[in-house]
């Protein structure tokens, strides 16, 4: 199958990634190559074949609920481009 | 004295636990390297006067029982580092300042390391040639117009241009042992499990694992001591009983079976990386090892596996990056949709985004059976062909890579030929498993060449003790002109 534009800026919007208008060709081109090189895969036949979702031959672990940490909003905080005391600050999404 | 720089990490312990030379001594030696060696842009950050402090501190006090007493270390700047920037090579990182340590490095630190710097890499370890840095390409300490490899690229110039005794990188793809095969060092990318994932910027997570890069295999050993062991705060990392790596290293290999893959052989591949895996082989038989031929049949489907998996994972790891709790914010957009597009868009570099945008094409309603189902299947597949191998032979041994270091700019333009890169060293991520890259020889232009060696899962020593015995009988050795300083 092949990529083309609008499908392209429909995957980008999905990524939330806006994506320049005259950059669109070259990144179409370039997927459109990977998406290629991928397909080989195409040629073997997987019907009987389990999926591998795990490499380790062990289940993830359980822990007990308790809480390890808290108390630490000025360590979270610190790093927002843009906050007040107790909030990161994002532009206004309610009208 | 003046030379301590040059020696292996092994060498420079034993000249701090005699006294021959202070930890202050030995930090200002590198920190004077650092200084002449800016040409080849391996740092992002460099924390000096914290070294001149820690190195100070231990020599007030030398405790001589650790592993690295009064080491100072320079790593990869994928590793949160408590106060000390951590950018991942991103645009989109560039102000981030963690407020924790990595496990791994505070595992390095409570053996008696402290931190030099932060090295450059591929924006968010996506790429093979440290090309993709937000901060600029990193040069090969062999020629000045060659790519370290990547994404640990900065790790492996800074340490075989003598700026670092050891340093840690990480491997999702081959991230460890193709750098370190372009620079002529050792590189280890343990089993996955092995080293906390804990506090690594995350890139693809049943991918991504820790791994030391160091000028000798006794060197790897020690450091992969030091840094390896379970952790609560990795819900993958392997509980087990911690290994004495260095102690238990041996160069006696007689009697181990050396599997060779036949589909390790591909198309145009150079005449000369035909001849050191022939070369490499002869080395192990005449030390007693036993060569079988084996078949991994579907090596050649590992790459197109890894380009669903991989990106799969980076799609919904790098879905934090919003702009609003850490990192880069446009001040583009006019609501929050837009400023979430605008951000991503201005603090990711290409290779990211597109990256980004193959994993969110896989993912997406209509098109998940085809493309990761299918590479969940075929990994697989992949995973089955080493455990069959492995019910006949200890190793297997193959080339690290299919050329020596290309050339700045090369492959640039064609993603695809990029990623041609680690047809060798991206099976083994896949699977889980360990792999060693040994430097091996130099191709007609007098580039290092590497080997590499796979292994079971949890049997990290055997390849380090076929390395260890390999190193000593190979004789290779690592001559850089100084060019730069």
């Amino acid at each position: 199958m092949s990529l083309d534009k609008e499908k392209i800026k429909h995957v980008a919007k999905l990524a939330r990634i806006s994506v320049d208008e005259a950059k669109v060709d070259s990144l179409t081109k370039d997927l459109n190559s990977i998406f290629k090189f991928i397909e080989q895969l195409n040629e073997l036949n997987t019907d009987k074949v389990e999926p591998l979702t795990s490499i380790l031959n062990q289940s993830l672990r359980s822990r007990k609920d308790e809480i390890s940490d808290g108390k630490i909003r000025e360590k979270i905080l610190k790093n927002s481009p843009k906050k007040n005391e107790e909030f990161f600050v994002v532009p206004k999404v309610v009208e | 004295m003046s030379n301590i720089t040059n020696q292996s990490l092994s060498e420079i312990l034993k000249s701090i636990k005699s006294k021959k030379i202070s930890s202050l001594e030995l930090t200002q030696e590198y920190i004077k390297n650092i200084e002449n060696a800016k040409k080849l842009n391996a740092f992002v950050t460099t924390t000096f006067d914290k070294a001149l402090e820690n190195a100070k501190k231990f020599d007030n006090k030398p405790n001589n029982e650790q592993l690295l007493s009064g080491i100072p270390l320079a790593v990869k700047d994928l590793f949160c580092t408590e106060n000390v920037k951590t950018t991942a090579g991103s645009n989109i990182l560039n102000n981030f300042v963690p407020s924790y340590e990595s496990t791994v490095t505070k595992n390095l630190w409570n053996n008696g390391a402290f931190l030099l710097g932060k090295l450059n890499c591929d924006e968010f370890a996506m790429g093979s040639s440290n090309e993709t840095s937000f901060f600029g390409n990193v040069i090969n300490p062999i020629g000045d117009h060659l790519v370290p490899g990547g994404s640990s690229g900065g790790s492996s110039s800074a340490l075989a241009a003598d700026l670092t005794p050891a340093t840690i990188g990480t491997d999702t793809g081959g991230s460890i042992r193709q750098p370190a095969s372009f620079t002529g060092t050792v590189g280890l990318k343990p089993t996955y499990g092995l080293c906390s994932r804990w506090g690594i910027v995350a890139f693809a997570s049943s991918l991504d694992q820790a791994g030391p890069m160091t000028k000798t295999v006794n060197d790897c050993s020690i450091m992969l001591e030091a840094m390896s062991g379970f952790d609560d705060k990795d819900s993958t990392s392997i509980n087990k009983k911690k290994e004495s790596y260095s102690k238990n290293l041996k160069d006696n290999i007689k009697g181990l079976k050396i599997g060779i893959p036949k589909e390790y052989r591909v198309d145009n591949m150079p005449k000369e990386i035909d001849e050191l895996w022939e070369k490499g082989k002869k080395i192990l038989k005449d030390l007693g090892a036993q060569l079988i031929d084996i078949s991994l049949p579907h090596t050649k489907y590992a790459l197109p596996t890894y380009y669903i998996v991989a990106p799969a994972e980076a799609s919904s790891n790098l879905a934090r990056y919003d702009g609003v709790r850490y990192g880069y914010r446009s001040q583009k957009g006019k609501d929050l949709i837009e400023m979430y597009e605008n951000t991503r868009s201005e603090g990711f570099g290409d290779e990211v985004k597109r990256r980004i945008l193959i994993g969110t094409y896989v993912l997406s309603s209509g098109y998940y059976d085809a493309y990761y189902l299918k590479a969940q299947k075929v990994r697989q597949l992949i995973k089955k062909d080493f455990d069959d191998s492995f019910t006949k032979v200890d190793a297997i041994l193959t080339p690290s890579t299919p050329s020596s270091a290309f050339k700045i700019g090369e492959k640039t333009n064609d993603p695809v030929s990029m990623y041609l890169n680690d047809i060798f060293t991206v099976p083994v991520n896949l699977a889980g498993l360990p792999a060693l890259s040994l430097p091996a020889g130099l191709d007609k232009q007098g580039y290092p060449l590497g080997l590499q060696l796979i292994g079971k899962a949890l049997d990290e020593q055997k390849i380090l003790n076929i390395g260890y015995a390999f190193e000593k009988n190979c004789g290779y050795k690592n001559e850089i002109k100084k060019w730069w300083s």
